[in-house]
């Protein structure tokens, strides 16, 4: 089967630093991977890269997404062809209702595939549907985008719009954390919902805990900007009994 | 220098004077008290604190060299798209009120008066709100002021249907229209105005717009302005108010068009347990010039004022947003309020803003605070991560910065338009 995505020797900068030093990653579809790593590992850097933000510069290396060279593509063309991202930190929008936002949204990616704009009807079936997936309820999703959210609020705000958006390849940028064990269950609840054989997700966090709840196949851990470690579950739990300093010590002069 | 100032002006007023009627509502006190201080003080330029933005002296010498107060009229068709389908309009006409082009039906408790046409009492009132000898602008309109209209709001009528003022002037050469009127709530009355400036022909039009107007005790006016005039079209509009005891003076002041547009909102807090809430929005684009000058003035105890003015800068255009908070001594208890949030769109743009308190009692609640920045690229983002595309994603975020003020407008009709209208910035 051919891969969703293939990251090969990604190199990223900030501001002329080096963040990342050379990624290799290969997902297929229908799989769960991990990442994990220490604070300034790369982590949050290489999902701003996927997802296009311009503040980085990939100054090496490329990325394949369903056929395709991800970096040439503008952030929005990467989630009209399918990938997402559930934001570490999710942005408030004042005076944006979460709603219009969505079906925006929704209908641009439609107007991307050729398709015509969403019924009313449909739409809000949808919301209706997706909603209950996370337990969103009514007022939240009226209100304006994030605005005045609990941190759990908006992390579960995420995982509706990835419900509503159905994409290829969704990345996790430490959705777990803020989040208390209840918000935490129904996030892995909705993400294992969502989860088939056509999509994958990339799961990025700090702590072995959401692995819980949301099974990886292949576990990464990052460290300095490079994927030092490769494994299945395992390596997680091995990693929460260790502690992170082991592999500094390991990889300190990586 | 000086000579420089009396120049523009005494060119403005040679220009003016030979085809002006004498005005004739206005006492010749008054009149001369007018002319001098205009000749005194000449049109503003820069150098005038208030104007520092806004340097009219110059915008005179260089749109406004031969003025020729050649007017022409309109018909009831030109009009009909700015009519609004549930208000009552009334048209002023280069200056002069209309009755011809106006509404016939008038509201129950609702009298319209040319200034020509009133009673010696009625008279007395114009010029009693706006003093001559505070800005060349009041002067300059009181010299040579239109035939506007007193506009008097009967005690204990609530209108059920808003009044909308439309403010015509058309020509085909530079002209300088001092339009003006009175409008006058009785106690216990409650009104909504719009109103709205209008230009036709090809001519370089300027404005020099002044309403005096009185709300009086436990008397509601909401008051909605409108602006959009094309790049033919220069304004100075000053709006003169004075709020009396338990009363509200509501405006929202929305500002889409013009070439330049100077607006002098001055409020004076006259009554305890008054309230006056200023809103604006505008959107500034091209080398456009629109310069919000706002006054509230708590000169009693127990009085609430609250403001909300928001820009954009777009091209190489300039925003000002100068916001000027008194309270005076014997104003305690004061609630007062301001904020001015702005979005530079280009590197070439400008906006200025400078909110001014000055407070002379001590136990007030006063804050302000302004922001002026670039689009929120992180908001930005994160809707194109959603799939929405760079331009409709900052046409969102726009519509959304515009809509808290926006959404104070409660005429349906105007505010749709307003917003359709706003969708092309």
């Amino acid at each position: 089967m051919e891969n969703l995505i293939t990251i090969k020797n990604l190199h990223a900068s900030v501001d002329g630093k080096e963040i990342l030093k050379g990624i290799n990653l290969e997902i297929k579809a229908g799989e769960v991977h991990a990442i994990m790593g220490p604070n300034g590992s790369g982590k949050s850097t290489l999902s701003s890269v996927l997802a296009g933000k311009d503040d980085y510069e990939v100054t090496e290396g490329e990325v394949m997404f369903n056929g395709q060279n991800l970096l040439d593509m503008e952030a929005e063309d990467r989630a009209r062809e399918g990938l997402f991202l559930a934001f570490q930190y999710p942005v408030e929008i004042p005076g944006v209702s979460n709603i219009n936002f969505l079906k925006t949204a929704l209908n641009e990616i439609r107007e991307y595939k050729g398709l015509e704009p969403i019924a009313a009807k449909d739409f809000l079936a949808l919301v209706k549907e997706k909603q209950k997936l996370v337990e969103l309820d009514n007022r939240l999703t009226n209100r304006s985008v994030n605005e005045g959210f609990s941190g759990g609020e908006k992390k579960r705000n995420e995982i509706f719009q990835m419900a509503m958006l159905e994409p290829k390849l969704a990345i996790l940028d430490e959705t777990d954390s803020g989040l208390d064990i209840d918000a935490l269950k129904i996030v892995a609840n909705g993400v294992n919902t969502l989860k088939n054989k056509n999509n994958a997700f990339i799961v990025i966090t700090h702590y072995q805990r959401l692995l819980d709840y949301i099974v990886p196949d292949f576990v990464h851990i990052l460290y300095n900007g490079k994927i030092v470690k490769s494994g299945t579950k395992e390596l997680a739990l091995e990693l929460e009994a260790k502690g992170y300093d082991e592999i500094k010590k390991q990889f300190e002069t990586v | 220098m000086i000579a420089e100032k009396s120049n523009t002006t005494q060119q403005i007023i040679n220009s003016i004077s030979s085809s002006a009627n004498k005005v004739s509502f206005i006492n010749d006190t008054t009149l001369t008290k007018a002319l001098l201080y205009l000749e005194n003080k000449g049109i503003p330029n820069n150098k005038h604190e208030e104007y520092k933005y806004c340097n009219m002296d110059a915008v005179f010498k260089r749109e406004f060299k031969n003025i020729a107060q050649k007017f022409e009229t309109v018909t009831n068709a030109n009009l009909k798209p700015y009519k609004l389908d549930d208000a009552v309009t009334l048209v002023v006409l280069n200056g002069n009120y209309s009755e011809e082009l106006s509404d016939k039906i008038i509201l129950k408790g609702v009298h319209i008066n040319s200034f020509s046409n009133l009673d010696d009492k009625g008279k007395k009132l114009i010029a009693s709100i706006a003093d001559v000898e505070s800005d060349a602008f009041i002067a300059l309109n009181t010299a040579f002021s239109g035939n506007g209209f007193h506009l008097r709001i009967e005690k204990n009528e609530i209108l059920q249907m808003p009044i909308h003022i439309l403010y015509v002037s058309s020509s085909q050469s530079e002209i300088l229209v001092n339009t003006r009127n009175l409008i006058e709530l009785q106690e216990n009355s409650e009104a909504t105005i719009i109103e709205q400036q209008i230009i036709f022909g090809e001519g370089k039009i300027f404005t020099n717009f002044l309403s005096e107007k009185f709300v009086a005790e436990n008397a509601k006016l909401t008051s909605y302005i409108f602006q959009n005039e094309s790049e033919k079209g220069f304004s100075v509009n000053t709006n003169q108010v004075k709020v009396e005891r338990n009363s509200i003076y509501d405006n929202t002041t929305v500002t889409l068009g013009g070439q330049v547009v100077r607006n002098n909102h001055n409020v004076a807090l006259l009554g305890e347990n008054s309230i006056a809430h200023l809103n604006g929005f505008f959107s500034a684009k091209q080398n456009q010039l629109i310069d919000n000058h706002t006054l509230v003035d708590h000169q009693v105890p127990n009085c609430e004022s609250n403001e909300l003015y928001k820009g954009l800068a777009n091209d190489k255009s300039v925003g000002v947003f100068n916001g000027k908070i008194y309270v005076r001594k014997d104003a305690q208890k004061t609630n007062a309020y301001q904020s001015s949030k702005n979005i530079l769109l280009s590197d070439d743009a400008t906006i200025n803003t400078k909110p001014q308190l000055e407070i002379y009692a001590n136990d007030v609640k006063c804050s302000h605070g302004t922001s002026t920045g670039k689009i929120d690229e992180n908001a930005l983002f994160y809707l194109n991560t959603r799939g929405i595309g760079k331009e409709s994603g900052r046409k969102i975020l726009l519509a959304s910065f515009a809509q808290e003020v926006i959404d104070k407008i409660e005429v349906e009709e105007l505010k749709r338009r307003i917003l359709e209208k706003a969708e092309m910035i």
